[in-house]
């Protein structure tokens, strides 16, 4: 998947509603819709979305949205 | 590997007791109304029962309710009850445990085992377990489980992750030596204490005795507030421990006992969150109907959420099918427990709302 609809899909995941404001630098925590629970939406979206099972440590260790995008990719 | 087998053990009721006492989470004012709104939409409770906290209704006295009518409606014969296991994290003391006071305050014989399991979420399947295979060696024939907390005790008001979600409730379930009881009760169980921070209450045990900055209020992200005796919780750990492994447990279950999920009439989930319990169903192709969910309006019981739901969404069934369930409870240690068993016409007391 390419990093473009990787942050269409992330969009959508934690309900963020100026998409075209994102971009792989974002340091997506400073989002106005990201709060504690946002970290449970991305370890179910990157499972259904990815079949990924990725621990809330790993989502941690994200500054960016580059970063979960690498998470995915490996 | 923990899986257990326990056979020629019926139950034969389950009974379930709240405070009457309400809080709303509309009501929460360190929030914004946004966000709120957003939490409620996403955990899922609108309302909890809560206790006023002044030790004159514990977690003993709601368990106490729910074996009395349980009791009263089976008809049994107190002098025929040989164990009375409870389990709560809300003890009525440090020591001695809750079991012998209610013992006691239930009239059972003196010649009764009775003792605390300090477990909380995976309460009600670790109880089924202990108590079921007490009960199938065939010398005790009757035995209650006891399973509740009064767990809002350890939520400080100004930590939305604990304050929005933790409700109180008791519950009593009625086990029975039966021989010709031929559907067993299977279990399965997992433990991973490498987690044991992801929910604590940090100080007034042994590790970390009570003292004076105990009760200090300490400053932590997103405005919340919180000392070191209310219950601290890490939400983003306890959801990746239970969104992988509930399924996992529940199909090694399946598996283990060739359990056909389509025969299985419900799956009784912890009710720990709404987007978990919906994430966890689909998982395992459960459809909704077959996953009742009462999380709205009890929030977040602990132990109880199995039985519980028994009692408040299926008390019709239950009383007139012959019914089978899995279950899984997980949380608190970190600790899991899941189980498959059949109902068939057992009592189902209406819930119990206890004025305080």
């Amino acid at each position: 998947m390419e990093i473009q609809e990787f942050i269409e899909k992330f969009a959508e995941a934690i309900e963020v509603e100026n998409v075209e404001a994102l971009t792989a630098e974002t340091k997506f925590r400073e989002l106005e819709e990201w709060s504690s629970l946002s970290v449970m939406l991305i370890i179910a979206f990157f499972d259904e979305e990815f079949d990924k099972q990725v621990s809330d440590t790993m989502i941690r260790q994200a500054v960016i949205i580059q970063d979960l995008y690498n998470i995915v990719s490996a | 590997m923990a899986f257990l087998e326990v056979k020629h053990v019926a139950i034969k009721g389950v009974a379930a007791a709240v405070p009457m006492r309400k809080e709303y989470n509309k009501d929460f004012s360190k929030l914004s109304e946004e966000q709120l709104e957003q939490y409620i939409k996403t955990v899922g409770v609108h309302e909890r029962r809560c206790a006023i906290h002044d030790g004159s209704l514990c977690t003993s006295d709601l368990c106490y309710e729910a074996a009395e009518k349980l009791l009263s409606e089976l008809c049994w014969n107190r002098e025929e009850i040989g164990l009375l296991v409870f389990v709560s994290h809300t003890q009525d003391y440090k020591l001695p445990s809750t079991a012998c006071i209610l013992q006691n305050r239930l009239g059972l014989p003196k010649e009764t085992m009775a003792f605390d399991v300090p477990l909380g979420c995976s309460g009600f399947v670790y109880g089924l377990g202990i108590t079921g295979s007490l009960v199938s060696h065939g010398l005790i024939k009757k035995a209650l489980l006891l399973v509740g907390n009064t767990q809002s005790f350890y939520a400080s008001p100004e930590d939305k992750s604990t304050a929005l979600l933790f409700g109180d409730a008791g519950s009593a379930i009625a086990l029975e030596y039966d021989e010709k009881q031929h559907e067993s009760i299977k279990l399965h169980y997992q433990t991973d204490g490498a987690g044991y921070e992801n929910l604590i209450v940090p100080d007034g045990g042994c590790r970390h005795p009570f003292n004076e900055h105990s009760a200090d209020i300490e400053d932590f992200d997103e405005g919340i507030r919180r000392s070191r005796l209310h219950e601290k919780m890490d939400g983003g750990a306890v959801f990746t421990f239970a969104f992988f492994n509930v399924p996992k447990s529940l199909k090694a279950l399946m598996k283990e006992y060739a359990i056909e999920a389509e025969k299985v009439d419900y799956l009784l989930l912890h009710q720990a969150n709404q987007f978990m319990l919906d994430g966890i169903r689909k998982k395992l192709n459960f459809p909704q109907e077959k996953a009742p969910n009462n999380i709205d309006r009890f929030g977040n019981t602990s132990g109880t959420s199995i039985p519980l739901l028994m009692v408040t969404e299926l008390r019709n069934p239950l009383k007139k099918l012959k019914l089978s369930h899995l279950c899984c409870g997980f949380g608190v240690g970190l600790s899991l427990g899941s189980a498959y068993f059949t109902t068939n016409h057992i009592v189902v007391p209406e819930l119990i709302e206890v004025i305080q």
